[in-house]
């Protein structure tokens, strides 16, 4: 049967039971929406974690210096290990599967001062690679610290975004001069805002930061509080920590199988295993829609069914004029995937349109509904739900029109 | 074409409906010819199997037990989907509640055997067409069935029946749901058809109708009373 006429037929008995057929396209709409929503909302949930997590730093690993554990060349055990500035030389130059290190200095409960406005801040001295490593991005019109202002001292701060609103509110403040410790500094830049999942001393928005050099000049640290190191990929991490035992081993005079002598945040390993969890987090909404949809497909093959025997007498007809037991069979295996995907393109279109809407409508970064992220239907979250369809499509279809291409032409055609 | 010119050939046809509980014997040995271009009545009291002889005779069911030879070709064996094909070619049937499509039309009642056979939708409608002129409905074609008195729709079946030209012609009480005037002109209109070639077999109460073919063979309990060797 020629597919026009199909969908002639397909249309007619359609309107002659409009309300039936609306309902069942209706539950294929819905369970369409249910599983593209659920992944949607799940996909924008784990960009925006992701990004969120990511806002720590982009495949970073974070040292701090510990203690020792082992008895190394008649040095005892318990020894304090530290990091100087030339350590961060001698890194860089010393594994070359490193593509960017730095090193800060903290200090809590410093006063940064703009005016009447008196704030007890955490300051940090600062490598200029963070920007990258740190992601300590600056919203336009300003900059992060630069090699220059390493080079000399300068007295140039980045604020983070809400110490930023807290000392000028709305006012522009790059160019303007702030005190700290009671020494002016000129405003070089203001952090973007960020969500930060993953953190040590406390979230960057609320911290002043300037050049490393600078910091040590004024506060005097003869040690560095922690390093900060980005391999040049994933895949080098291992190495890297590896050798950064041996380096540092050699240097600070510690066995480099001495774990406890350094302390190690892995950032990259964090990063995997996130990505696991989302991944399970959306097989699991994926499971929770498709659920929905197969009760949506069991009310197809129903209808399939009901409608299989109201028209049995015309099935008789059709057989009696010549029809074969294929031709019965494409037809009502047809009807239900065009019912199947007659829904489920009405459900992808709301769901696109409802994820749109969520895009448009505006949100504080910081509030708890940001982190819901942007709903988005990916191209694999497209791909599966139509082949999901598909797959409901063929099985709601697919007994009822056996058991349709089944029947004897002699009994059909005398069902009343 | 058989070459002795016999169009049907049943030899100790039987058929059994098996519900389950109870064993029907609906057939009980059928041994039936027809020759090409025949005419013929097949009469009985109800019950009597004319029905299932029919469904048979029109590959519309199979014999439990026997042969079945249609043009020369034994097809009592068949599959499903080779039956489907002699049915759209070689045999045309028209039903006593002419057992038309109610929502579509004319036209694409009589189409539909078309359809099956896979024409092109011009070729289709040409013929669907000239067909329903030919039985005097030319201006009916577009009308639903539904909307069609009992004569017209009794032709549009017929018309419907002769869609693929099928040698074979089978109708079960044709004239049984119709007033006594359209019952005439439908039987005129199967006399036309006989004079034209087709070979044609008409189940029917009607006591005047036999007395118009050639030949009248009667049922009864399974069994061919008379002239059933042709």
């Amino acid at each position: 049967m020629t597919l026009k006429l199909f969908l002639q037929y397909f249309w007619r008995d359609f309107r002659k039971q409009k309300k039936r057929a609306t309902l069942t396209v209706a539950a294929i709409v819905w369970g369409t929406f249910s599983i593209l929503m659920l992944l949607a909302f799940g996909e924008g949930l784990k960009d925006q974690l992701g990004k969120n997590q990511r806002s720590l730093g982009e495949c970073i690993i974070i040292v701090w210096p510990g203690q020792t554990s082992i008895p190394y060349k008649g040095l005892p055990r318990g020894r304090r290990i530290h990091f100087r500035p030339e350590d961060v030389e001698l890194i860089k130059k010393s594994i070359p599967e490193i593509s960017r290190v730095g090193a800060e200095y903290s200090n809590w409960g410093v006063d940064v001062v703009n005016g009447k406005k008196v704030f007890s801040q955490h300051v940090t001295g600062e490598y200029p690679t963070y920007e990258y490593m740190r992601v300590q991005y600056a919203e336009r019109g300003g900059r992060y610290l630069n090699d220059t202002d390493m080079e000399y001292k300068r007295r140039v701060v980045f604020l983070g975004y809400e110490l930023n609103k807290k000392l000028f509110g709305d006012e522009p403040s790059v160019g303007q001069t702030v005190f700290i410790s009671r020494i002016p500094f000129t405003v070089i830049g203001v952090g973007q805002n960020k969500q930060q999942m993953g953190m040590y001393g406390g979230p960057d928005v609320e911290k002043a930061t300037m050049p490393a050099t600078t910091y040590q000049s004024i506060f005097g640290d003869k040690y560095l509080d922690n390093l900060v190191i980005q391999p040049r990929d994933a895949e080098t991490a291992e190495l890297v920590k590896s050798r950064l035992y041996q380096v540092m081993g050699a240097k600070a005079q510690f066995d480099p199988t001495d774990k406890q002598a350094l302390s190690i945040w892995d950032t990259i390993e964090n990063q995997k295993d996130f990505a696991k969890m989302m991944l399970g987090m959306q097989i699991f909404m994926g499971i929770l829609g498709g659920l929905t949809l197969l009760i949506a497909g069991v009310g197809v093959a129903n209808i399939m069914y009901v409608v299989i025997k109201e028209r049995t007498k015309e099935i008789g007809i059709k057989m009696a004029l010549g029809a074969r037991p294929q031709t019965i069979h494409n037809q009502f295996l047809l009807e239900a995937l065009l019912i199947c995907f007659s829904g489920g393109a009405i459900g992808i279109f709301i769901s696109q349109l409802l994820c749109d809407l969520a895009s448009i409508v505006p949100r504080d970064p910081t509030s708890s509904m940001s982190w819901l992220g942007n709903p988005t239907i990916s191209l694999p979250i497209g791909i599966i739900t139509v082949v999901i369809l598909a797959i409901i499509g063929l099985t709601a279809g697919y007994f009822p029109a056996r058991r349709a291409a089944r029947l004897n032409p002699a009994e059909t055609l005398r069902y009343e | 074409m058989s070459s002795n010119g016999t169009m049907v050939k049943l030899s100790g046809v039987r058929k059994i409906y098996d519900t389950g509980k109870v064993k029907v014997e609906a057939l009980r040995g059928i041994d039936l010819s027809v020759r090409r271009g025949e005419f013929m009545t097949l009469v009985g009291p109800s019950g009597s199997g004319k029905s299932t002889l029919m469904n048979i005779l029109g590959c519309l069911d199979v014999p439990s037990d026997g042969t079945y030879e249609f043009d020369g070709q034994r097809v009592d064996r068949l599959p499903l989907s080779q039956l489907a094909e002699i049915r759209n070619r070689s045999i045309g049937f028209v039903f006593q509640n002419f057992n038309l499509l109610p929502y579509s039309t004319a036209l694409e009642n009589v189409e539909l055997p078309l359809v099956f056979r896979g024409l092109g939708a011009k070729e289709r409608r040409k013929r669907a067409s000239e067909l329903l002129e030919k039985i005097g409905l030319g201006d009916r074609m577009e009308h639903k069935a539904t909307e069609l008195s009992g004569g017209q729709m009794q032709r549009v079946a017929i018309a419907r029946a002769l869609a693929n030209n099928p040698p074979l012609l089978l109708a079960d009480e044709p004239t049984g749901n119709l007033d006594s005037a359209s019952g005439r002109e439908i039987v005129d209109l199967f006399e036309e058809l006989w004079k034209a070639g087709h070979t044609i077999m008409i189940i029917t109460h009607d006591p005047n109708l036999p007395m118009r073919t050639e030949r009248t063979i009667h049922m009864r309990d399974g069994r061919l009373e008379n002239g059933a060797a042709g």
